[in-house]
């Protein structure tokens, strides 16, 4: 038995967080802060160490742990591949943006936010870990506990109404994909999905089952029609809580479209794949035009969200090399993007306490540096080559092209609504006319802030001239979930 | 002398009360000694059954039975009675119910849960339920001077009394109908033809329904619970329902075990319905007891749902189920003890608001009994509700699943909105700093437990899978 380093990376944020509730912080909160740091920057390296080891020339799952949890039912099982070890790095490397973060902008009970914070991340972790279907399933649903009193307790005017309605949307969601899961367990007498793959579930039930579990994930995503939570959620959850949402808890579904849904029920994907495209082609143009009409900035980014997530689902289901290795670079690079942009937006937030748009304007003249870094946010998230942003869409798209000249030209309308939300972003916020006398005393971005911002910026640019490492890391896994799926489909 | 071993935790039990009634009558003043030492006969008892074997064993013509399954509903009856009683002693004393037969009742209803489990015979059995419901009328209205309580108490006898009428008329029709009043013997008369034993078997599940306040014999739950004194509610949210649940799946197990279909389709009725009641109607309660009352008719639902499969390992999802329901329970009702404010206890929802503030243990103790309510992983009650699912599933009721899982998410609407009012609200009253240590051990263990339970969810399993081995 080799050291169990998959536990470990999962429950060093939840240890850690038992320290901060021990540690006796009156007046200042610095010990929990540096706790926090400190084991999420531990975590950090411990995933970068396991990319590192990785062995990237095989599909298989790595450094797999397998423990018996409930007896003769459920293995805690975990293992990595090249696809779940991305999302995990994601985690590790956002959560500590996060705990720098809120180190501006969360004024009370500091304590208990990055308590929340840690224990969020362990649910995280454990999400895109776990090779059991039930151990998922309770990483999923767990993380709503600590994300729902992110939004309630440190969150904005409504945050009641939106905490509410983040929990009850996914709830709703994912109790289907519970009986789902333990249909699964009855059909195949196993719940470990490495043995689900082999088994092979009946065609008959793949369609319902299919269903149950897009319930869930299409909530998470969020995908058209059932995006409604997001928005809300995003305006009224304090910064911190925004960039994890919009970076990492969105990316569960898209990875759980991966590892689950296509593997799972391969046959039942071929035939939902229009459906998919209707609702991600849907939301790729309608939201962008939503996302135009917005005066809120967290709100227009939000809205943007559910766009970007739309290619993510398009390029999923095109079930193309191209197109798959396009939405998990499309969600990467959007787990980057959108955390900076949000932290963009607390930024100004935490100066002026107002998220419209109106209220700012010509910032470029005040604070230069910030405009600066925002505008590399804004191209990078409207997809302009050279950063990250670019190659996700494009290979999305080529992937749809393969597939649907409809869906693809459809698509690629979206994109030009994309450039035009955000360019506009960019003008009524860094440019024109400040008609706001609150802006010219502004303060730049001060030395936390700028090491977030010029982090997040470097590594959307880095991505975006070199996309190679994360290319490298996916492609074997990404083959064989396409082979996979291509012997199943054409065995039916 | 060996029939004596059999039955000496009952034995045991029934002198100590007696000695203790003595003790009660001839000293005065005597609540504390008389509760200390009932605490210690609880105590006691554990042990006589924990060190009797518990091998099956038929005494007295084959209507006592000692065996595995009763044991474990002994002992589970007698821990959280021991968690009940010791943690309202202080709520108990502020409310001046310190007479010397408020545990000497709570021993008797006991003792009546006793042999209620370990009834092989319907006259066993009914007397066992007698005196088991004839202690908790006395319990609710033991505040005899305040009219709730009174009013709580008359209304739980008129009715209990009118749904133990329509048991034993159903008692006395199975006699009729199978000549026998033994649980084996029935089985063995027992068929689909024998129309006069389905209708005997729909009053004895309507008396029973009735004892574990599922939907639609469930009305006199909210207004008992509201009305009775808060040491009583816990008492009456937590030990009777056990008793219930074990005999109606003992029902199930024996006599019923021929004509299961049709108890099933009743069950099954029974379970929704209190799924469905439990989550509607209790969004808009404002009273924390009341909610509660709604809440454990939504939990029996639930159990039910493990019933309602008729196959053994339905049955022990529900033992389970009933397992951390008792244990959940415990932990909500000891928190109603710590708010206290001049003297007063508050028991209204807004009353808690803020508390988060000023008590971040209390609050952070009920997020995590509310959400383990709710059914959210990773905590215990997400585990309960997981094993029923599993098994409804197995047997492919769809039906009851799916609209199992769908009141869970309306159930979790009211509970998110006391973490709410805990959570997001600015805080009004600032409750004493309580010095209820029992209260806090009973909270502070519960919360461990189902904090804990995911480290070996299997724990609770092992033991209920050997209660069915015979």
């Amino acid at each position: 038995m080799s050291f169990p380093i998959l536990s470990t990376l999962i429950f060093l944020p939840l240890i850690s967080s038992f320290f901060i509730l021990l540690s006796k912080d009156r007046t200042s909160n610095n010990s929990s802060i540096y706790i926090s740091l400190f084991s999420s920057f531990a975590t950090f390296l411990l995933s970068l160490f396991l990319w590192y080891s990785l062995d990237l020339n095989t599909s298989e799952f790595q450094f797999v742990e397998e423990k018996s949890w409930i007896s003769n039912f459920i293995k805690f099982k975990l293992g990595v591949d090249g696809i779940s070890i991305l999302f995990i790095v994601l985690t590790t490397f956002i959560t500590p943006i996060c705990i720098i973060s809120c180190v501006n902008s969360v004024k009370i009970r500091v304590k208990e936010f990055l308590i929340a914070i840690l224990v969020l991340e362990t649910f995280m972790i454990g999400v895109f870990c776990s090779l059991d279907l039930v151990i998922f399933y309770l990483f999923f649903e767990a993380g709503l506990i600590p994300m729902f009193l992110i939004i309630g307790v440190w969150g904005g005017a409504r945050r009641v109404y939106s905490a509410f309605k983040f929990f009850l949307f996914t709830l709703l969601g994912s109790v289907l994909m519970l009986v789902a899961i333990i249909v699964i367990y009855w059909l195949t007498g196993t719940t470990d999905i490495t043995q689900i793959y082999e088994i092979k579930i009946p065609k008959e039930y793949q369609n319902l089952l299919w269903l149950a579990f897009f319930s869930s994930f299409a909530v998470k995503m969020p995908m058209w029609p059932v995006h409604t939570w997001l928005p809300d959620a995003h305006v009224e959850a304090p910064t911190a809580g925004s960039v994890i949402l919009a970076a990492i808890l969105l990316k569960m579904a898209g990875y759980g479209f991966l590892r689950f849904s296509i593997p799972m029920f391969p046959i039942a994907s071929e035939y939902f794949t229009p459906l998919i495209y209707t609702l991600s082609i849907i939301a790729i143009i309608y939201t962008s035009l939503v996302a135009l009409m917005q005066d809120d900035m967290k709100k227009l980014i939000a809205y943007s969200s559910v766009a970007h997530m739309g290619y993510v689902t398009l390029g999923i289901f095109t079930l193309t090399k191209q197109g798959i290795e396009g939405s998990i670079y499309q969600m990467i690079s959007h787990g980057l993007i959108s955390a900076a942009l949000f932290l963009c937006v607390g930024v100004v937030y935490d100066r002026l306490h107002s998220r419209m748009i109106s209220a700012y304007g010509g910032l470029v003249n005040y604070i230069p540096k910030y405009s600066f870094l925002f505008l590399i946010f804004a191209l990078a998230a409207l997809g302009l080559p050279g950063t990250s942003g670019f190659l996700g869409e494009f290979l999305v798209l080529t992937g749809a092209f393969q597939k649907s000249y409809l869906a693809a030209m459809l698509a690629t309308f979206g994109v030009v609504l994309g450039a035009a939300y955000m360019l506009w972003l960019t003008k009524r916020v860094i440019f024109g006319e400040t008609n706001n006398s609150e802006v010219k005393k502004f303060n730049d971005v001060n030395k936390s802030e700028i090491i977030m911002l010029a982090t997040l910026a470097f590594f959307i640019l880095f991505f975006g001239f070199y996309p190679l490492p994360l290319m490298e890391t996916f492609s074997v896994s990404v083959n064989s979930l396409i082979d996979n799926y291509d012997t199943a489909v054409i065995s039916n | 002398m060996n029939n004596i071993n059999i039955m000496l935790p009952e034995i045991f039990l029934s002198l100590s009360i007696f000695s203790v009634l003595m003790i009660g009558v001839f000293i005065k003043k005597s609540f504390n000694l008389i509760f200390n030492l009932t605490s210690l006969i609880i105590v006691a008892t554990i042990t006589i059954i924990l060190t009797n074997p518990n091998n099956e064993e038929k005494i007295f013509l084959d209507s006592f039975t000692r065996d595995a399954f009763s044991n474990y509903f002994k002992i589970l009856i007698l821990v959280s009675s021991l968690f009940v009683l010791n943690s309202s002693k202080i709520f108990i004393l502020d409310n001046k119910l310190d007479k010397f037969e408020y545990p000497i009742i709570i021993l008797l209803s006991i003792l009546g849960m006793f042999f209620m489990v370990s009834s092989n015979d319907l006259i066993l059995f009914y007397l066992g339920l007698e005196l088991q419901s004839l202690s908790l009328y006395i319990l609710a209205s033991i505040d005899r001077d305040n009219l709730r309580s009174t009013e709580s108490g008359i209304k739980y006898f008129v009715l209990s009394a009118l749904s133990s009428g329509l048991l034993l008329y159903g008692c006395s029709l199975l006699y009729g109908f199978t000549g026998s009043t033994n649980f084996e013997l029935i089985a063995s008369q027992l068929n689909k033809e024998n129309t006069g034993a389905v209708f005997a078997m729909v009053f004895i599940l309507v008396g029973l329904a009735f004892k574990v306040s599922a939907v639609p014999f469930h009305m006199w739950t909210p207004d008992v619970y509201e009305g009775a004194p808060t040491s009583i509610t816990s008492y009456f949210a937590v030990v009777p329902k056990v008793a219930g649940l074990a005999l109606l799946i003992k029902f199930m197990f024996i006599p019923f075990s021929k004509i299961l279909l049709e108890w099933q389709t009743i069950i099954i009725f029974i379970s929704i319905a209190s799924m469905i009641l439990g989550a509607v109607a209790a969004m808009v309660q404002k009273n924390f007891k009341r909610l509660l009352a709604y809440s454990s008719i939504g939990h029996i639902g639930y159990a039910l749902a493990g019933v309602a499969t008729g196959v053994v390992s339905g049955y022990q999802s529900a033992i389970v189920y009933i397992s951390i329901y008792v244990i959940m329970n415990i932990g909500a009702f000891s928190c109603l003890y710590l708010l206290k404010k001049d003297g007063q206890y508050k028991e209204n929802i807004s009353d808690l608001s803020g508390i988060s503030k000023k008590n971040p243990l209390l609050a952070i103790s009920l997020l995590i009994i509310l959400f383990s309510l709710a059914g959210v992983p990773p905590l215990g009650g997400f585990f309960a509700k997981f094993y029923v699912f599993v098994s409804v599933l197995e047997k492919e009721m769809y039906a009851l699943a799916i609209i199992g899982l769908l009141t869970t998410v309306m159930s979790a609407f009211y509970y998110l909105k006391i973490i709410k009012t805990i959570y997001f609200d600015d805080s009004v009253i600032t409750f004493e700093s309580s010095k209820n240590r029992t209260a806090q051990i009973s909270i502070f263990t519960s919360c461990i437990i189902l904090v804990t339970f995911f480290l070996y969810p299997s724990v609770l399993n092992n033991i209920v899978n050997t209660l069915f081995i015979n």
